[in-house]
């Protein structure tokens, strides 16, 4: 893999310019290092960060950018009467791809020479069998298109790789040879190589800027492509959800709306209670031998990744649900993917998340307002009630829009324990969808990213972000607010 | 409280009390008080029975992945199928695809049955064949291919028995089931349990579980999980590799270097936020930014380890900098007084000082990682990889693959109630290993937290 060899190379040539830049230093002070203007190490470091960061950067930013312009310069050769949309177009460059890859192994194999895979044609060789035996397996046979734009294809990927090559290394070498011919006595290395470590460390923190930008404009451009093709209006207020991957699909919002909100209600109905007696429980009363094994056991519930609690919905609650309320005993449920099922199990999860919470910050209201109340008379659970949690009540209502907030962009558990279908119903025992759960099986599908069924996961996405964005940013701020009124 | 004075004012008809007799009142409130007790109990009971089941099920349910059953038979490599021609070429015998091995297991299983002196009770021993997996003749195929010299010979095989036979000697599957099961009858049922107590068929530790790859729909008795377990192990490296240097440097510079001003502000809000946006969105933004935009490949480690890093990332953050801020100011003061630069004071000691909570928080973070399953399936991290382990570093971060969860989710949709009991046993696996990583973390800390 030349990148790596390329990687390989910029790394030794830094490790050359440490040693190289350090000895030029002490060089020029006699070998006295106290005639340094700083250590010597920091010469050798200048080196090295004047060869790495450029070099390096650019040779990411080339391995990013180049299959993109191969790909837009490539796909603009392949003749329009070829294909009639854009997924058409994706299938043919991703066999463009494959015919050029698979030519490269030929290659690699021993099975063709350079050249003869350069004069190529589809009269004179059956490019499908050739490649075959290298291992490279075509779906139909080759178009003559197709060939032209992975020669292309090929073309452009060897000059691009030697251009890199070329200028990466380029940019290492002249990285050394400037900062190596910087170097001498009076020379403020330290200064230097701090400024450039001080960059590195705001471009870091600038990566979770960077995500969220991502985010919001994966999402945004999707969503504005989406509501091209379908009117918003019908998106947010459409009673049914029937997406068809031939077309003509009714994509309304609100029964998958309906379905996330019942099943996070019941899980909060679940969560809270037992969340926040339990926090109580622990806070309050609770000897320390009691908490020491209470806590961090209730606290692995967080740590059990949802797919488990999916497969526990699925295979273990949803079956035990049916044995109760299935059409053996009282016939209210049907299967065992239900509302009451994700419910439940998401209930289970969100405890820890509830508890420990609202532990914090019961334990956070200060301990001369429980005196105060006791000293009056009142017993520790008056205490509680008429004091505690008065003073605890903003913090534990941002704990529970967390929690809520966790409900509802929950996945794992919804895509195996609640269903697929999209109903508007009551009956908690019947299966529903959630938003979440929808976005999962559209963009799992085999569809073309440019329909609308496909697009209309980013949509969901968009209105999943936004609702659990408000309600953080709201929980935060609640959260933050209360704890301030006691610092 | 508001009622301690019910007694009127002036009344001279004062109620005789004593603390130590309990009025009505008393009694009520202590009522109350042991009620709002016992709430508090039932809940944190209620929590630990939730955890308890859930052991439960994934013990009980999961433990008999971790065993197959095996069936050792004879079997007679005829040279007239299997190298027709009798020169004993290797291409010739190439040829001669699994379907023609075939045969040769019912030959071996009629024969095995007659050694042990059961009778068959089908009228064809073609019957025979539903009891042994359909591994069963690549298994025998890959031998001949590779000792073409022992043709003509019998060898006696370790086989899998199918997936239905292993079921009933775990008890999963049970007669009455068979009515509606085209795969086996009940007369296999009477064969097996003939097999079994003439020791023919054991049931033995399945390494191939643990380290072998998935299997086709048909054969649940053979898949594994250790494909998956190295595509978790890729991610786990790319998310190390990343999230660690970058989350450690984005603290450093908002706790030590950042003035407070919009910027960092923005970026701090910013990162909280992060921290609660649901998984799937990340999963969103792999789809859209690595592979529609940048043309990554789909199912690859690398574009996983990616999606998981951002997602890691403001977890590591949030650690790194409560861990930073535990160390006191005076270790800062004390190193800028003997004349060392801010970064220098920084890099060379309060670092090494919090690394040990650094390094908690990042092994909970990369745990957190690892047991992630939304994101991986809208990236397509669930390829099935049937068999070929990565060849090279490169070809491990670049070539599709799954990841332990998306296998576990891949096998819980899949219809054969067979693999529920391979995702149960895949779930404890991921389970151990959580658990060595939070174990980890947890002695780190012990071990190396000051306490100033």
């Amino acid at each position: 893999m030349p990148a790596l060899w390329l990687l390989c190379i910029v790394l030794a040539i830094a490790v050359i310019g440490f040693f190289l830049g350090r000895a030029r230093a002490m060089a020029s002070a006699q070998g006295d290092a106290r005639h340094l203007h700083s250590l010597p190490g920091y010469y050798g470091y200048n080196t090295a960060l004047t060869v790495l960061v450029p070099a390096l950067g650019v040779m990411i930013a080339w391995l990013i950018l180049q299959p993109m312009l191969i790909q837009n310069a490539v796909s603009d050769a392949i003749p329009g009467t070829a294909y009639a949309d854009t997924g058409a177009l994706n299938l043919i460059m991703s066999d463009v791809r494959r015919v050029a890859d698979g030519l490269d192994l030929a290659i690699a194999q021993g099975a063709m020479t350079p050249d003869a895979a350069t004069a190529l044609s589809t009269e004179t060789t059956n490019i499908r069998e050739t490649l075959a035996q290298v291992g490279v397996a075509l779906g139909s046979d080759v178009e003559p298109y197709v060939l032209s734009a992975a020669q292309d294809y090929r073309r452009l990927n060897g000059i691009g790789h030697l251009a890199m090559t070329v200028i990466v290394l380029a940019l290492a070498i002249g990285g050394f040879a400037f900062a190596y011919l910087r170097t001498n006595k009076d020379f403020r290395a330290r200064n230097v190589v701090e400024k450039g470590v001080l960059a590195m460390l705001i471009f870091a923190a600038s990566i979770a800027i960077m995500t969220t930008i991502g985010i919001v404009l994966s999402l945004v451009f999707n969503t504005v492509e989406f509501f091209k093709l379908y009117p918003w209006t019908e998106f947010f207020f459409g009673l049914t959800w029937a997406p068809s991957f031939g077309g003509g699909s009714e994509l309304g919002i609100i029964p998958l709306f309906w379905g996330t909100f019942y099943i996070s209600i019941i899980a909060l109905a679940v969560a809270v209670p037992v969340g926040l007696f339990a926090a109580i429980y622990l806070s309050e009363y609770a000897t320390p031998a009691v908490r020491a094994f209470a806590k961090p056991m209730l606290e692995v519930l967080a740590g059990i990744p949802t797919i488990v609690y999916g497969l526990f919905a699925l295979l273990t609650v949803g079956p035990a649900l049916v044995t109760v309320f299935g059409p053996d005993a009282t016939g209210w449920m049907g299967g065992s993917r239900a509302v009451i099922t994700a419910g439940l199990v998401m209930g289970i999860m969100l405890i820890p998340f509830v508890s420990s919470l609202s532990d914090d910050i019961i334990n956070s209201v200060p301990q001369a307002m429980r005196d105060g109340s006791l000293g009056l008379g009142a017993t520790k659970s008056e205490t509680i009630k008429q004091v505690v949690m008065p003073a605890a009540l903003p913090g534990i209502v941002g704990a529970i829009l967390l929690a809520a907030s966790r409900a509802i962009g929950e996945t794992m558990i919804v895509v195996l324990g609640a269903g697929a279908a999209a109903r508007l119903s009551m009956n908690p025992f019947e299966a529903m969808t959630t938003v979440t759960a929808k976005i999962v099986s559209q963009l799992t599908g085999d569809a073309d990213f440019a329909s609308p069924e496909a697009l209309v996961a980013f949509a969901l996405g968009m209105t999943l972000f936004v609702i659990t964005l408000g309600l953080n940013v709201f929980a935060l701020w609640i959260v933050r607010k209360y704890r301030e009124q006691y610092e | 409280m508001t009622d301690a004075t019910s007694t009127p004012p002036g009344g001279g008809a004062r109620t005789k009390s004593s603390l130590m007799t309990l009025d009505n009142r008393v009694r009520r409130r202590n009522a109350a008080e042991a009620r709002f007790r016992a709430y508090g109990i039932a809940a944190v009971t209620v929590g630990l029975i939730f955890l308890a089941l859930l052991l439960f099920a994934i013990v009980r349910n999961g433990v008999p992945a971790f065993t197959q059953t095996f069936m050792t038979i004879p079997v007679e490599l005829k040279a007239d199928k299997l190298d027709k021609n009798g020169n004993r070429d290797i291409e010739e015998i190439k040829k001669v695809s699994t379907f023609g091995y075939k045969p040769l297991i019912i030959d071996a299983m009629s024969r095995t049955l007659a050694d042990n002196g059961i009778e068959s009770p089908f009228a064809k021993d073609k019957d025979l064949e539903k009891m042994v997996s359909a591994s069963a003749s690549a298994q025998i195929r890959d031998f001949v291919i590779a000792n073409p010299g022992r043709i003509g010979e019998t060898v006696d095989f370790r086989v899998l028995a199918s997936s239905r036979v292993d079921g009933y000697m775990k008890g999963r599957v049970a007669r009455e089931d068979l009515a509606r099961d085209k795969n086996l009858d009940a007369e296999h049922l009477d064969v097996t349990d003939a097999l079994n107590e003439a020791g023919v068929l054991k049931r033995e530790f399945n390494w191939a579980f643990i380290l072998g790859a998935d299997a086709s729909e048909s054969r649940p008795e053979q898949a594994g999980i250790g494909v998956s377990m190295l595509g978790s192990f890729f991610m786990m490296l790319v998310v190390l590799g990343l999230a660690l240097p970058i989350g450690v440097a984005a603290s450093i510079y908002l706790e030590e270097f950042a003035p407070k001003n919009r910027w960092t502000d923005l970026i701090e809000v910013n990162i909280s936020n992060l921290a609660a946006v649901p998984s799937i969105v990340f999963g969103i933004l792999g789809l859209a930014v690595f592979i529609q935009f940048a043309h990554l490949p789909q199912s690859a480690p690398l574009v996983g380890g990616l999606v998981l890093t951002l997602m890691t990332l403001p977890t590591i953050i949030i650690s790194t900098r409560a861990s930073l801020k535990a160390v006191p100011p005076s270790i800062r003061d004390a190193a800028l007084g003997v004349g060392a630069s801010k970064m220098q004071s920084v890099f060379h000691h309060v670092l090494p000082l919090a690394m040990p909570g650094i390094l908690t928080g990042t092994i909970i973070g990369l745990a957190q990682a690892l047991g992630e399953t939304a994101p991986l399936l809208l990236i397509g991290m669930v390829g099935y990889i049937a068999s070929n382990y990565p060849d090279g570093i490169a070809s491990g971060f670049l070539d599709p693959n799954s990841a332990m969860p998306a296998q576990i989710y891949e096998w819980a949709k899949r219809a054969d109630p067979a693999y529920y009991e391979r995702a149960w046993g895949g779930i404890i696996i991921l389970l151990l290993f959580l658990m060595t990583m939070n174990i980890i973390a947890i002695i780190l800390r012990r071990r190396f937290e000051r306490r100033w």
